[in-house]
């Protein structure tokens, strides 16, 4: 499903977060919100999922205006930051909960739930720790039954906020890969947010590069790095130090010779 | 700009606080500006004249002098058994933990006649005292006993929290560049200490100020002897000078009033110093 | 006041570092020894003796004397009295605790601070001065004496003004607890169940009521103690009439009163009963939150 959003403004007090945004998601893509933090992104992530109201604009889903429509309604899935798992419940149950908490004629019965829990417990390769709590898993096992329970409500779209910001470096690096391949498996429309810009450019279809609450470039990867569209944008991405020859072979090689059935080993995240 | 019209992604935030504000006003605010306005009905004279009677300001002189000692003794005390409790171990440490509570728990009253009896002339403590010549019931020593016995948990339950806190590292620190156990006390953990300490003391101290259930019984309540500020209110009800027992009221709020600001001042330097 | 003045839920304590156990963080041997014995000592004296006296000063003329003097019927009365008030003013906080939590943690507005410093008054509040304040609203010369005269309802020195008092002196203890502990949580969690779908009633129900179901019970059993050993404020406001307006506190003061000592200390340890009851339930409520914190 295609998303787009219209001269969306949020201020807080007076600090003006978003200023008059303008953006289009095409439908089945993976794309970056890039940025140093204050720069908006996040705050543009929880308007497109219904968190936050913007002062002004417009917010579509599939070509509809979606920005009247609560939270509840908008059908997205959220991966918060630091996950937000419900601690009290099993992983199991924390897959569950948003069908559960449907109402009674929508809500599937207790065995199609199971199976559907099941499933995307085997998705995100955690099937053996459905009875476990949050507060016994590995960050890198809470950011997948994160995802997991994103996903038990099919959402018509996947929102990830800083989805690797808690991680350390090498859970990190296997994630965001991981990721990648199963955004090419579900074709799910899809916005991660993020302030590193090596995890933006070697995961994204497209990055979007804020600053100061506006949009600075709209751009894929490759273009990103070798058309820097202004100065910002070349400094953000170390342009000046490195050259774009050391990214374009650092990152994005690596990315293009990429063969998706040789991914790391995720039981060790 | 849309303030007004903004929505919440949670609800219930107008039903809450509406009926968090409507309970509040209900039962503790127009309550108590009661006081006030019951006050005001004395001219200022009539209002320094009920609490500069003498009876008064004996009451005052005792009720703020024996919390304040109260407080002081326990504040020393209570480090103590604070610092025991979280550094070493005994047998019956669990146990004694959980009664440090006990002053919380225990009626005010059941607590003001276990003391009396334990202090009384002919009690298990008093008869021993007693043969010394020394009197503590029914003086303004069975008050300090009192307040020292319900504001004792205040003490220990600020500290404690703060000192299993504490970093190890840094009295290793200490002691590596070449200080003395006592120094690196004195000098690294006392002053970290300190404004948990003086938050314990200003609720200890507080409270005591207030306390009237586990004093009245041990106190003898001799006018201009031993006559605590609370029981000067209840007295002037008894004789119904509702005027003469509201000026004392709202003397004692004016003093809580500005008591509870300098806790919060102190809690929130308290904070400061816990990053 | 603080979180101390209800004495908050605290995590039992944890000694992750045994300071005795290196020559840099330990003391010398006779002072840890000078420490215990004195703290302990102080301890002995101040809080363990009285609570041994209150029970054998109870049983100082047998059990048949205890009994006597609890079934009693002014005592079974004030038993009733208590278990009233309590009945009423637990749930009454219980519900504004929550009502208050949910408003101050989860939700941005002006004066915020200012409301929880309002919500600690009744704490730094004597307990004389807050039974004052119901006597001079609703007593025969207060605002509301001469409209309750002509209908002919009472309200102080008689039942309501007991409830009201006990409402007002335990007015805190719930909402004290719940609130930083709300706060800390955050509203992350709310948020996910609500993109999962959840209604706010479904979000509250089953993930924010569990996530503090352990802080909820430490407010709820600190303040049903209180509410049944109020004394001050409750015996400023009943009028002491045997039978119908005295609690199990004012009650052990009436036979206090009257030089019946055994009677007063039978009826005071029924009180130390429950006062050891909280604390054992207290510790236990601290003991399961802290392991489910950990």
């Amino acid at each position: 499903m295609s998303i787009e959003v219209r001269n969306i403004r949020k201020a807080f007090g007076n600090f003006v977060a978003l200023d008059d945004v303008s953006l289009e998601f095409p439908s089945g893509e993976l794309v970056a919100l890039l940025g140093p933090s204050g720069c908006g992104k996040t705050t543009l992530l929880r308007i497109v999922a219904g968190l936050e109201y913007a002062d002004g604009g417009q917010v579509l889903l599939e070509g509809e205006d979606a920005s009247a429509i609560h939270v509840r309604e908008r059908q997205v899935g959220f991966v918060f930051q630091h996950y937000a798992l419900f601690r009290h419940m099993s992983v199991f149950e924390n897959v569950a909960f948003g069908l559960r908490v449907k109402p009674r004629k929508l809500r599937p019965a207790e065995a199609e739930i199971r199976r559907k829990v099941h499933e995307l417990l085997e998705l995100v390769q955690l099937d053996y720790l459905a009875d476990r709590y949050p507060s016994q898993l590995s960050g890198g096992q809470r950011q997948r039954i994160a995802l997991a329970r994103a996903l038990a409500v099919e959402p018509r779209v996947l929102l990830l906020d800083e989805p690797f910001g808690a991680l350390d470096a090498k859970v990190r690096k296997e994630l965001r890969r991981w990721l990648r391949r199963l955004h090419d498996e579900l074709h799910i429309t899809s916005i991660f947010v993020t302030h590193d810009q090596e995890e933006a450019l070697e995961v994204a279809d497209r990055v979007v590069l804020m600053n100061h609450g506006k949009v600075e470039q709209v751009a894929t990867p490759r273009e990103l790095v070798e058309r820097p569209g202004t100065a910002f944008v070349e400094e953000f991405l170390d342009l000046d130090d490195h050259g774009p020859e050391w990214l374009l072979k650092a990152k994005l090689a690596r990315r293009d010779n990429r063969h998706p059935a040789a991914g790391p080993k995720l039981a060790a995240a | 700009m849309t303030s007004s019209r903004r929505f919440h992604v949670l609800p219930g935030f107008g039903l809450s606080l509406g009926f968090t504000l409507a309970y509040l006003s209900l039962i503790v605010l127009i309550p108590l500006s009661a006081v006030f306005l019951k006050s005001a009905t004395l001219t200022a004279t009539q209002f320094i004249e009920v609490i500069t009677a003498p009876r008064v300001v004996a009451s005052f002189k005792l009720s703020f002098g024996a919390s304040l000692a109260a407080a002081a003794i326990n504040a020393v005390f209570g480090l103590m058994l604070a610092w025991c409790l979280v550094r070493y171990r005994f047998p019956g440490k669990r146990l004694i933990d959980a009664l440090v509570d006990l002053p919380f728990a225990l009626p005010t009253a059941v607590a003001g006649i276990a003391l009396t009896a334990l202090y009384a002339p002919n009690g298990w403590i008093g008869a021993r005292l007693a043969e010394y010549g020394i009197k503590v019931a029914f003086t303004p020593t069975g008050i300090l006993i009192a307040l020292i016995f319900i504001g004792l948990p205040f003490i220990v339950r600020t500290v404690q929290p703060i000192l299993d806190d504490l970093e190890p590292e840094l009295e290793e620190a200490a002691a590596s560049l070449g200080a003395h156990r006592w120094q690196t006390v004195r000098q690294v953990v006392l002053p970290l200490l300190a404004p948990a300490l003086l938050t314990g003391f200003a609720l200890a101290f507080a409270r005591a100020v207030g306390e009237y259930g586990s004093v009245i019984f041990i106190a003898g309540n001799m006018p201009l002897v031993s006559e605590i500020a609370p029981l000067m209110i209840v007295t002037r009800l008894e004789q119904y000078d509702y005027a003469g027992a509201t000026a004392i009221a709202a003397a004692m709020l004016v003093i809580s009033f500005l008591l509870l600001l300098a806790i919060n001042v102190l809690q929130g330097w308290s904070k400061k110093g816990k990053r | 006041m603080s979180a101390a003045a209800a004495g908050a839920l605290h995590a039992p304590l944890r000694t992750r570092h045994d300071h005795q156990a290196s020559p840099a963080t330990r003391e010398a041997r006779w002072v840890r020894i000078t420490l215990l014995t004195v703290s302990l000592g102080f301890f002995a004296l101040f809080l363990l003796l009285p609570l041994v006296a209150v029970f054998a000063e109870a049983l100082r003329k047998g059990w048949g004397v205890y009994f006597a003097a609890l079934v009693e019927p002014d005592a079974l009365s004030a038993i009733k009295l208590t278990l009233f008030a309590a009945a009423v003013s637990v749930p009454l906080n219980l519900l504004f605790g929550i009502s208050a939590a949910w408003a101050i943690a989860k939700f941005q507005f002006p004066g915020k601070q200012f409301l929880i410093t309002l919500i600690d008054l009744p704490f730094s509040v004597s307990p004389v001065v807050a039974g004052l304040v119901y006597v001079l609203v609703f007593g025969t010369q207060g605002w509301l004496g001469p409209w309750l005269q002509e209908h002919d309802l009472r309200i102080v020195f008689a039942v309501p003004g007991i409830v009201l008092a006990t409402v007002f002196v335990t007015f805190p203890f719930v909402a004290r607890e719940l609130i930083p502990l709300m706060e800390a949580q955050g509203r992350e969690e709310e948020e996910a169940a609500i993109v999962l779908g959840a209604t706010g009633w479904q979000a509250f129900w089953r993930v924010t009521l569990p996530n503090v179901k352990w802080g909820l019970l430490y407010g709820v059993i600190l303040c049903n103690a209180r509410a049944m050993g109020e004394f001050g404020a409750v015996s400023v406001v009943s009028g002491h009439i045997r039978g119908m307006t005295n609690t199990l506190p004012l009650h052990v003061e009436i036979l206090y009163n009257e030089y019946n000592f055994a009677a007063a200390f039978a009826v005071a340890s029924l009180l130390a009963l429950l006062a050891l009851v909280t604390l054992a339930l207290k510790t236990w409520v601290e003991l399961k939150s802290g392991e489910h914190a950990s």
